[in-house]
């Protein structure tokens, strides 16, 4: 990610609405999202965010504090430098011919990528990584004519044994918890 | 046993404490008010209007630090309580109200009068709930009161379908909350409180700056400490009115764009600012950038997100204003600040701010000092927005702890009567002022209704200068005195007032305002006076939009249109 990127994870209640809550303090606070991945969390009801803003042209301590506000948002944390793994997910479907077939797969190779559909004037290529990877294919492939690309925005990770999990309290006692920023 | 999901409402509510409902009904809510009957202990106030009902929750929640409840069926009912939760929410208001909706089957198809009241108020409401089972209906009201008045408090809303009311569900009120993304921090970090304890043993020109969250967390003896003991004068918001005697020696009145000019030289001259529960809201501070410009700047708030918001901050102190000042005032040392004083009351002999001309005309300030006289002080002033909002906060000297109540972030005309209403239900035994605007009197005045209705012994002043008087003080400065839609065309409100069985009369001439105010306050019941007042008198001092505070205008003076600007009052 780009140097003014941050990467906050918000651990969320998975309640109705609350996404609704989260994309009206967005948007009412002028707080500007590069991307935001939502799934399940390792707890039960507990859903996990990744929301990506531009510390160029948002005040990111401001979105965390607003979102810690939020009553369903139980814990948000800024995981942005070193030690967070960031990972995004493409699809990107191509056109091809005959002609340029081998020379799309040689990319796809280079780029640890999969080809997941084929058809006779296109392929489908599934990429993982951080942005900057997703970016660069981006790049390569554009040459040969995009049709469509899905991406699921980042989601991110701290690395090492620290505790997955950011709720101080209820959790299974054997987790460590994250101390980083609390 | 079970019970309705109308009757665990009523029983949660009388669980909470709660004493009074402000409320109209309509189809949805029916079994709700159907089953008040059997809760005699939760009286119920009909108002007029649904933004009354709002209105009157907010007055008794500021008059007596309680939670206010008001009822509004679905629909139109509920929209026309918005105003007056955003108000709430703006002047951390604790506020519960429960909206009637349609049954849930209905829920997305467009009924009659379906509307999508949570998804409104989402952004105007500390929290809100869609209640969709009547087995959790007890545990959402005891979160809702919790939320309402806990930190920073404000309003939350319950939209209770008509079938969630009727059916059935066992009754256990939970002693505890489950609300694990909710924790607010009461207590301050000790380090960043010695920090700010050192900061302000240093300073040589400190200013305390006090706002509402003074009243909510009711810290007035500790910041009374702290000023005392450290010398440090005190500066208060809008909001903040109240927190410290005005008549205090280390008092300098209150900041901003009407605020006296010698708090708004004072604030640019201080080398530390302590901001106590406060939130530097642009009228309060000027224009940001050249607010406090030789100052560092301690900010003690509840609320985390408030903290370097808007303004740089030095020393921040997360936590409850009144358990963080005890601990700050151990580590405080004994101090005098002599030259700063001397050099504040200077200001304040060479720019009094607050006097009055001598005149024939009845001049606004002139009938606030009045009303502060007869008074005696002792006395809960409300206000609607404007001009006569301001004269009232300048005028009148509010030594009593809470005892201005005003809408002071939305700056809702309209406010003034049913606000007023509700904090004379909730503090019976003071006597409660309102002055009133006449514009701002007509958008609520339906109210009288239910103030003659409910026997409500509020004392009503409206300030009668036949204008949309603070719009037309901008057009005066700012807009080449061009007045347009600014004129009003008032009605006879004493008569409008004798409608409603409530007495009045109409003060013409200077010598009649003491007669008239005496006579108010004699009159067991509510009573109205309808003061003609100099109508184009102007509020001064005045920091113009844009400006900064050190920018304070004193005089009407020519050629202030440079300060013309796009902001609106
Ligand atoms: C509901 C609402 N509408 C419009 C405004 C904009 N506004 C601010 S002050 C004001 C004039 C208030 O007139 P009045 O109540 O007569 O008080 P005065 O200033 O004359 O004392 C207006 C229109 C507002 N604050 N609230
Ligand atoms: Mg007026």
């Amino acid at each position: 990610m780009a140097a003014t990127k941050h990467a906050l994870v918000a651990m969320v209640a998975d309640k109705p609405g609350v996404l609704n809550r989260i994309a009206s303090l967005f948007r009412r606070r002028g707080f500007n999202i590069e991307s935001i991945a939502v799934g399940h969390s390792e707890m039960p009801k507990v859903s996990r965010m990744t929301i990506v803003v531009d510390g160029a042209t948002t005040q990111v301590e401001q979105v965390r504090k607003q979102l810690e506000k939020v009553v369903d948002v139980i814990k948000v944390i800024d995981v942005t430098g070193e030690g967070t793994i960031i990972r995004e997910l493409a699809i990107i479907k191509v056109k091809t011919t005959t002609a340029n077939r081998s020379e799309i797969i040689q990319i796809v190779d280079i780029f640890r990528a999969n080809i997941v559909d084929v058809s006779s004037d296109s392929v489908a290529i599934e990429v993982t990584g951080d942005e900057e990877k997703v970016n660069s294919l981006y790049k390569l492939l554009r040459g040969f004519g995009i049709i469509e690309i899905a991406r699921t925005g980042v989601i991110a990770m701290t690395r090492g044994g620290a505790g997955s999990s950011m709720i101080n309290k209820k959790q299974p006692k054997s987790r460590t918890r994250n101390k980083k920023k609390e | 046993m079970k019970l309705t999901g109308a009757q665990i409402v009523c029983e949660s509510l009388v669980k909470e404490g709660v004493e009074v409902i402000f409320g109209i009904l309509g189809g949805v809510i029916l079994p709700l008010y159907d089953t008040l009957p059997q809760y005699p202990q939760l009286r119920h106030i009909l108002v007029r209007h649904e933004q009354g009902a709002a209105h009157a929750a907010e007055g008794y929640a500021k008059a007596t630090g309680k939670v206010g409840v008001c009822f509004a069926t679905s629909g139109p009912g509920a929209t026309n309580l918005v105003t007056g939760i955003a108000d709430a929410c703006l002047d951390s208001v604790p506020l519960v109200a429960i909206t009637g909706q349609v049954i849930r089957p209905l829920i997305g198809k467009d009924a009659f009068q379906e509307i999508d009241i949570t998804g409104i108020t989402l952004p105007i409401t500390k929290h809100n709930y869609l209640a969709l089972d009547a087995a959790s209906l007890a545990e959402t009201i005891k979160e809702s009161f919790y939320l309402a008045r806990t930190g920073r408090p404000g309003p939350v809303l319950i939209d209770l379908p008509k079938d969630v009311q009727t059916s059935q569900a066992e009754f256990n009120y939970p002693n505890k909350v489950n609300l694990p993304g909710y924790k607010p921090t009461l207590k301050g970090h000790p380090a960043q409180i010695k920090k700010a304890a050192r900061l302000i043993n240093e300073a040589k020109q400190p200013i305390i700056l006090a706002g509402r969250g003074v009243n909510i967390s009711g810290a007035y003896d500790e910041l009374k400490h702290l000023a005392e003991e450290a010398q440090i004068p005190v500066v208060t918001t809008l909001l903040g009115i109240s927190t410290f005697p005005e008549s205090h020696a280390l008092s300098y009145g209150w900041l901003g764009m009407h605020g006296m000019a010698y708090a708004n030289m004072a604030i640019d001259a201080a080398d530390l600012v302590i901001a106590i529960g406060m939130r530097f809201d642009d009228r309060a501070t000027g224009r940001v950038s050249g607010f406090a410009p030789n100052a560092k700047i301690i900010h003690i708030d509840i609320d985390p997100a408030e903290i370097g918001k808007n303004v740089r901050v030095d020393v921040p102190i997360v936590g409850d204003v009144k358990v963080v000042l005890k601990e700050l005032n151990k580590l405080i040392t004994k101090t005098e600040h002599i030259d700063w004083i001397g050099q504040l009351d200077e200001w304040r002999r060479e720019h009094p701010s607050i006097l009055i001309r001598d005149c024939d005309e009845i001049l606004p300030q002139y009938i606030v000092r009045q009303i502060y006289k007869i008074t005696k002080g002792d006395a809960i002033i409300v206000t609607g927005v404007g001009q006569h909002q301001m004269w009232a906060a300048q005028h009148y000297f509010f030594d009593k702890p809470n005892s201005l109540i005003t809408s002071g972030s939305l700056g809702t005309m309209g406010f003034e009567l049913p606000a007023a209403m509700g904090a004379k239900v909730g503090r019976p035994d003071e006597t409660v002022w309102c002055i009133a605007g006449d514009g701002g009197f007509q958008m609520t005045l339906q109210e009288l209704a239910t103030i003659a209705k409910e026997k409500i012994a509020v004392k009503i002043a409206v300030f009668n200068n036949g204008f949309l008087g603070m719009v037309r003080q901008w057009q005066d400065l700012f807009y080449g005195k061009r007045y347009v839609a600014t004129h009003l065309n008032c009605p006879d409100f004493v008569k409008i007032a004798e409608a409603y069985c409530i007495p009045g009369l109409t003060v013409k001439h200077k010598k009649e305002v003491t007669p008239a105010i005496e006579k108010a306050m004699e009159e067991p019941g509510p009573f109205l006076i309808n003061f003609m007042v100099e109508p184009e008198e102007n509020v001064y001092p005045m920091v113009p939009p844009g400006a900064s505070l050190a920018e304070v205008m004193e005089e009407p003076k020519k050629g202030v249109a440079k300060w013309q600007r796009q902001s609106t009052p």
